[in-house]
């Protein structure tokens, strides 16, 4: 039976516990707002630029000389994996679920005899890739001293990718990030970029007519152009995805933080009652039989 | 029946503007570029330059400096990182880019590419600026 000091001590520092983690809540609630509607912003446009590289695709004319951007090198034995998580722990499963498809990923890979090479952006992912796939990791990136993701940060990976690509490094690349989905929901998926495959659409026109497209200048050019703004494209898509995700991870976890250490306050304090009510009563059993032994 | 198509202008951060136009006048890489509606589908990409949307109730002008633009089944869409509407540039923020544009010409480090792109872009901002 722990004594009363120790049982206030505790009441103590869970309050305080509690107040961290609500106000953790409060800042990712807003934080969460602002990075919902960044990620919302962002879709239209990575949407439609897949859109038209989908087309492009469609209605090349000549698919062996097309940019092995698009088509692949028409190998799939090195695949180069990009891990993109959070630089804060502290936001439930947001990092470890990314990880955990990751993982299960490069086993796949592994296992099929293919060789694979990682990327991580964000410090959160890089520590738990680090432990098992440490040998693996080519290249750390986070961002952890800007406040807010932009382009350029997205361009930043991108153009790594490229560099690496055009170095023949890899044959496919994909990409690991969170799908903000709602505040409870995010989907942690995989993404394939390169070559480009098509996102699985709901839309019903799916048989919809191929458009022969006038191509200026030609369409070699501007899939030159297109490709690699697509990568970056996609990655910022993915960046701000999960930094929506990140902050609506957070603020559930931290609810639920915050709730736990309420329901732990009440049953800390009615213990610490009872066992309070409970010397009282000995020592007054104590008072009255030593005055009823006189 | 109208004449109008829509039109949007989209960059990585978010939409900047949605509406319906009659003429939409593109910088296109190769020379500009008029679209009425009924074009055929068309891929291209942009030099610096300006966009102006002719609308039924007036114009606008953006001005860009690159991007990607698709038109299919009368809907025209300009992806770019850089559009600015021209009534929110001012004077001497665009005699600054001017300078550092003609600062990295007489560098002369450039590709002849470059300096294509950047002396559209110095005539573009000049004629703005008029």
């Amino acid at each position: 039976m722990p004594s009363l000091d120790d049982l206030k001590k505790r009441i103590k520092s869970v309050k305080s516990t509690q107040k961290i983690t609500k106000a953790m809540k409060m800042v990712a609630a807003a934080k969460l707002r602002k990075a919902q509607e960044n990620a919302e912003k962002g879709r239209p446009y990575s949407k439609k630029m897949q859109n038209i590289i989908l087309n492009l695709t469609k209605s090349i004319s000549d698919p062996e000389n097309a940019p092995k951007l698009l088509v692949g090198t028409g190998k799939d034995q090195v695949y180069l994996c990009v891990v993109l998580t959070a630089d804060r722990g502290l936001c439930g499963g947001f990092n470890s679920n990314i990880c955990k498809l990751a993982k299960t990923n490069f086993k796949k890979l592994l296992s099929e005899g293919k060789e694979i090479k990682i990327i991580t952006v964000g410090s959160k992912g890089l520590d738990q890739i680090r432990r098992e796939y440490g040998k693996y990791v080519i290249k750390k990136l986070n961002f952890k001293n800007k406040k807010q993701i932009s382009f350029n940060e997205a361009e930043i990976v991108g153009k790594e990718i490229i560099e690496l690509f055009n170095k023949n490094e890899f044959d496919k690349c994909i990409i690991f990030y969170n799908n903000f989905k709602n505040v409870i929901t995010q989907i942690p998926q995989a993404q394939q970029i390169i070559p480009a495959e098509k996102i699985e659409s709901n839309d019903k026109d799916k048989t919809e007519e191929k458009l022969s497209y006038e191509f200026e200048p030609d369409e070699d050019e501007i899939l030159e152009d297109l490709l690699p703004k697509n990568i970056s494209t996609q990655v910022f898509k993915a960046l701000l995805e999960n930094a929506a995700s990140e902050q609506g991870s957070r603020m559930t976890a931290m609810d639920n933080a915050t709730r736990n250490a309420g329901d732990l306050v009440d049953k800390l304090t009615i213990n610490y009652n009872r066992s309070r009510q409970a010397s009282i009563t000995k020592e007054l059993i104590e008072i009255i039989s030593g005055a009823e032994s006189l | 029946m109208s004449e109008n198509f829509a039109v949007e202008i989209i960059s990585p951060d978010k939409s900047i503007l949605k509406s319906e136009a009659v003429e939409v006048t593109i910088p296109s890489y190769e020379g500009q570029m008029g679209i009425l509606k009924d074009h055929i589908p068309l891929i291209t990409f942009l030099r610096p330059g300006l966009i102006i949307i002719k609308e039924n109730s007036g114009e606008k002008k953006f001005f860009i400096e690159d991007g990607t633009v698709e038109f299919s089944n009368n809907s025209l869409l300009i992806l770019t990182s850089t559009a600015k509407s021209v009534d929110s540039l001012e004077k001497n923020s665009i005699d600054t880019i001017i300078k550092n544009s003609q600062e990295k010409i007489s560098k002369g480090e450039i590709s002849d590419k470059e300096r294509y792109l950047l002396s559209y872009k110095i005539d573009t901002l000049r004629e703005i600026n008029k």
